[in-house]
């Protein structure tokens, strides 16, 4: 089990545009490294990667939900 | 060589001073570091003049490997700082040598970490200053954030002094809920007088629109007063003909929408502005995050002058303490 935690506060969104697909879903499995979503701050948006490979077992934040500084947005297993 | 290699460049870091300040008029904002007292302190902790230029980071820090023998500070929001691995201690002077690497890991507080090397950053100046202003690309590193790759040179290092550290009553702390006190005017006159009140018992939550521009709010809306749009105003009842925007202002666009002017602020323009934050408190937004809550409490210019002494002589005391 590990924690794909937010290393910045901002708006979470799971597709890298409205009219694409999402990045993941929960139960595919992903690699370190890969891109799991974005945080958007500052007019900025960062990639938000897997912290290790394994199945992704959840998401904790919803599509366009904030998030906060260290707050937990998927769990692998 | 006296450089500085940015091995990752962060999310947002840029060089700034105090401030390219007397150009506001000609519409162009002093930049500088967000939170002055905390960039202050980093340049004194390492020997600088207070007005040196140095490195303003925002949430993720940067990387950066230094090439001869500094004395660097790290200040104001703690981002896990570390020198080859080890924790560097926060408010303190630590000599690096070159080959050493200066990481930054997941921020616990504030929103902007201060790095002050001794010598200072020696990008060139412009208009008499070296801060950076992103929004048109001018000031500090070609006029934009660090990337990575990018090498700054160093001004001559003076004497620094030896493992000094700020004494902790004097370190601030940063909350994630806080209080900023405003002078309530220019055009207030334009919200009722619920709707003022209402700006000054709503706890505003930062959104994620708050940059080194401004900081945008959200947690209310704000009514305004009928009225007869006057020539030069626009239609909406947020516009009114146009003014300069006092750095600190507080305007409402659209009424539910606060937006606090900071650094790199608007200078001018038809927002109706209702408040002013006072300068002694600008530097709260500098280390404050979205999502955190802030609340505004209305005092008077006497009151913010008085704040304004009072935090000269806090630094009054850093400078006696460091020196």
């Amino acid at each position: 089990m590990a924690n794909i935690d937010s290393p910045l506060p901002g708006v979470f969104y799971r597709r890298p545009a409205p009219d694409k697909d999402e990045y993941v879903r929960e139960g595919d499995s992903v690699e370190e490294g890969q891109t799991i979503g974005l945080i958007e701050v500052m007019k900025s948006f960062t990639e938000l990667k897997a912290t290790a490979s394994g199945t992704l077992k959840e998401f904790l934040v919803d599509n366009e939900a904030e998030v906060s500084v260290g707050q937990t947005v998927a769990v692998l297993e | 060589m006296s450089s500085v290699k940015v091995h990752n460049g962060g999310l947002s870091t840029t060089v700034q001073d105090l401030g390219r300040t007397g150009l506001y008029a000609i519409g162009m904002p002093p930049s500088g570091a967000m939170d002055q007292y905390s960039f202050r302190v980093a340049n004194l902790l390492v020997g600088n003049e207070e007005s040196a230029a140095a490195l303003e980071a925002t949430y993720i820090g940067p990387t950066l490997e230094f090439t001869d023998e500094r004395v660097i500070a790290v200040t104001g929001g703690d981002a896990a700082a570390t020198l080859n691995d080890e924790t560097v201690p926060m408010w303190t002077s630590v000599p690096v040598k070159a080959g050493d690497v200066l990481s930054f890991g997941m921020i616990a507080t504030g929103a902007r970490p201060y790095i002050a090397i001794s010598g200072g950053v020696d990008v060139p100046e412009y208009l008499g200053s070296r801060s950076t202003y992103t929004l048109i690309g001018l000031g500090g590193h070609e006029g934009r954030k660090l990337a990575d790759g990018d090498v700054l040179a160093l001004g001559e290092a003076g004497a620094a002094p030896s493992n000094g550290a700020l004494p902790a009553d004097l370190a601030p702390q940063f909350g994630t809920d806080v209080e900023v006190r405003a002078v309530v005017g220019l055009c207030s006159y334009r919200l009722t007088e619920e709707a003022l009140a209402s700006f000054l018992n709503t706890p505003w939550r930062i959104t994620k629109d708050a940059d080194r521009v401004g900081y945008r709010l959200r947690g209310g809306t704000l009514d305004f007063v009928e009225r007869e749009q006057p020539f030069g105003a626009g239609s909406d009842p947020a516009n009114v003909v146009d003014l300069g925007y006092p750095l600190g202002s507080v305007q409402v666009p659209g009424g539910d929408e606060p937006i606090v002017l900071l650094g790199d602020a608007v200078t001018g323009g038809g927002y109706v502005t209702i408040a002013t934050v006072i300068s002694a408190d600008r530097d709260i937004f500098g280390q404050a995050r979205s999502g955190d809550v802030v609340h505004f409490r209305e005092v008077g210019i006497e009151e913010a002058l008085d704040a304004r002494r009072e935090q000269q002589r806090r630094l009054d005391r850093v400078r006696e303490a460091l020196s």
